[in-house]
């Protein structure tokens, strides 16, 4: 059998070839959960700069995303909920004022990503009529109910994290590891897995399947644990 | 003179909440406060826990040496997953919410005023970086908006207000409010008393709140 679609990407550095600087990099997990670390250390290793990346949190510790803030490679965050436990290098990279920030509710942010993936341009929701976060927004009213108008968001790149993959691109996922990573993956051009296991194909049960693989570019072999080992 | 009277802990205010949610409901519960509610839904009353990261059926909070770390909440705390739970991603959570699926949700909140409007995500307008998450999406989309909260903030002042000082989260949402002194039902004549901490006077209650109450 040939194998003409093999997503399969043997070294993290080709994982991450061609990511240009001043791209929107979609960056998946929620907590711990899901998020693609391994992905992120290979971004700062390739050395892409003035990034906007959209993600739920701006990172916490020093790690990963936060090293990202930490090394002056990120323009601009796009995100719900900046302040958490530990989101320290966020807090005094935004202070010195070199950091453009947009607040999203959570639900927008996931639903202005699917639109992206689905060739949507834009959708009218509830959330937030009447609030700052609707200022300069337009608001229209559907049958006599306000709505303010959210524009999709789409992704240059997705870096996202998956349970199980095969060479097609399918990829599942690990309980609450979903998250926002399906959505990301069908919002950006260029979408990079790490999964932490690679299957053969024809292997995953077709109706487990939550990722089909026509939104997935590359796949790395990614495979440190169950549960993660730290 | 000492007060005749006990406030309530977060703990009973949250197993007073729990006490009020019909079985056969589907529930998200906010981060402080209402995530405790969980711990007072009995294994044996079907109410079904949501939480926005992707999660229907939360079961209680993990034996420490049964933590699973790809299984949390929205509060990102550990949790487990009752039988008949589901999983799935961010923008089904939220359609589910902004759908208009979920019974209930229970928030906590900065302010409530008479109108249902509400403040819980930025405490002031220069907070450049306040912490929205989901709760615009919940308070838009969720049937039901119940807040839990203190009555009154560490220095006293009154949580219960005529009109929100602090940024809105949503605008007259709110049905009913559970505090450490009171349950009150927002209605179009402002906030109906339903219950008191024993020894408290509808007096006491209305010196520790701006917004005009009205007896139940």
């Amino acid at each position: 059998m040939t194998r003409v679609i093999d997503k399969i990407v043997r070294s993290m550095a080709e994982a991450m070839a061609g990511i240009p600087d001043g791209a929107t990099i979609l960056l998946g997990g929620f907590g711990a959960a899901g998020q693609p670390t391994a992905l992120l250390d290979g971004l700062i290793e390739q050395g892409a700069t003035d990034l906007t990346i959209v993600a739920n949190n701006a990172g916490t510790g020093r790690k990963g995303f936060a090293r990202l803030l930490e090394l002056g490679r990120v323009r601009r965050v796009i995100c719900s909920f900046p302040r958490s436990a530990g989101s320290v290098v966020f807090e005094e990279v935004y202070r010195t004022g070199r950091l453009e920030l947009e607040i999203v509710p959570q639900g927008t942010l996931a639903e202005r990503m699917r639109a992206a993936g689905a060739g949507i341009p834009a959708f009218y929701t509830r959330t937030a009529v009447g609030t700052k976060l609707a200022e300069g927004k337009e608001v229209r009213n559907i049958d006599g109910v306000d709505y303010v108008m959210e524009r999709a968001l789409p992704g240059d790149v997705a870096l996202v994290e998956a349970w199980q993959a095969d060479r097609w691109g399918n990829l599942t996922y690990r309980r609450s590891g979903r998250n926002f990573n399906p959505v990301m993956a069908m919002a950006a051009k260029l979408t990079i897995v790490q999964a932490q296991h690679i299957v053969d194909l024809g292997a995953l049960d077709p109706e487990g399947i939550v990722t089909p693989g026509v939104f997935v570019n590359r796949v790395v072999h990614v495979p440190y644990g169950d549960p993660p080992l730290g | 003179m000492a007060d005749s009277f006990t406030p309530m802990s977060r703990a009973a205010m949250a197993a007073r909440v729990a006490r009020d949610i019909p079985e056969g409901w589907y529930v998200n519960l906010g981060i402080g406060i209402p995530t405790l509610v969980a711990d007072h839904v009995p294994a044996d009353r079907e109410v079904v826990i949501h939480s926005e990261n992707g999660i229907l059926g939360v079961g209680p909070a993990p034996a420490a040496d049964a933590v699973d770390p790809w299984l949390i909440n929205a509060g990102k705390s550990p949790v487990t997953l009752r039988p008949g739970g589901s999983y799935f991603h961010h923008a089904d959570s939220f359609a589910i919410i902004r759908g208009g699926h979920i019974d209930l949700c229970v928030l906590g909140a900065f302010q409530v005023a008479g109108n249902g409007d509400f403040a819980n995500w930025a405490t002031s307008s220069n907070d450049l970086a306040p912490a929205v998450g989901g709760a615009m999406d919940l308070a838009a989309g969720a049937k039901r908006i119940w807040v839990v909260m203190e009555h009154t903030t560490k220095e006293g002042a009154p949580r219960l207000v005529q009109t929100c000082s602090y940024p809105l989260t949503a605008l007259g949402v709110v049905g009913r409010v559970y505090t450490n002194l009171a349950v009150l039902d927002v209605t179009a004549q402002g906030f109906v008393v339903r219950d008191m901490v024993p020894g408290l006077t509808l007096r006491d209650l209305q010196d520790r709140t701006e917004a005009r109450l009205v007896a139940g």
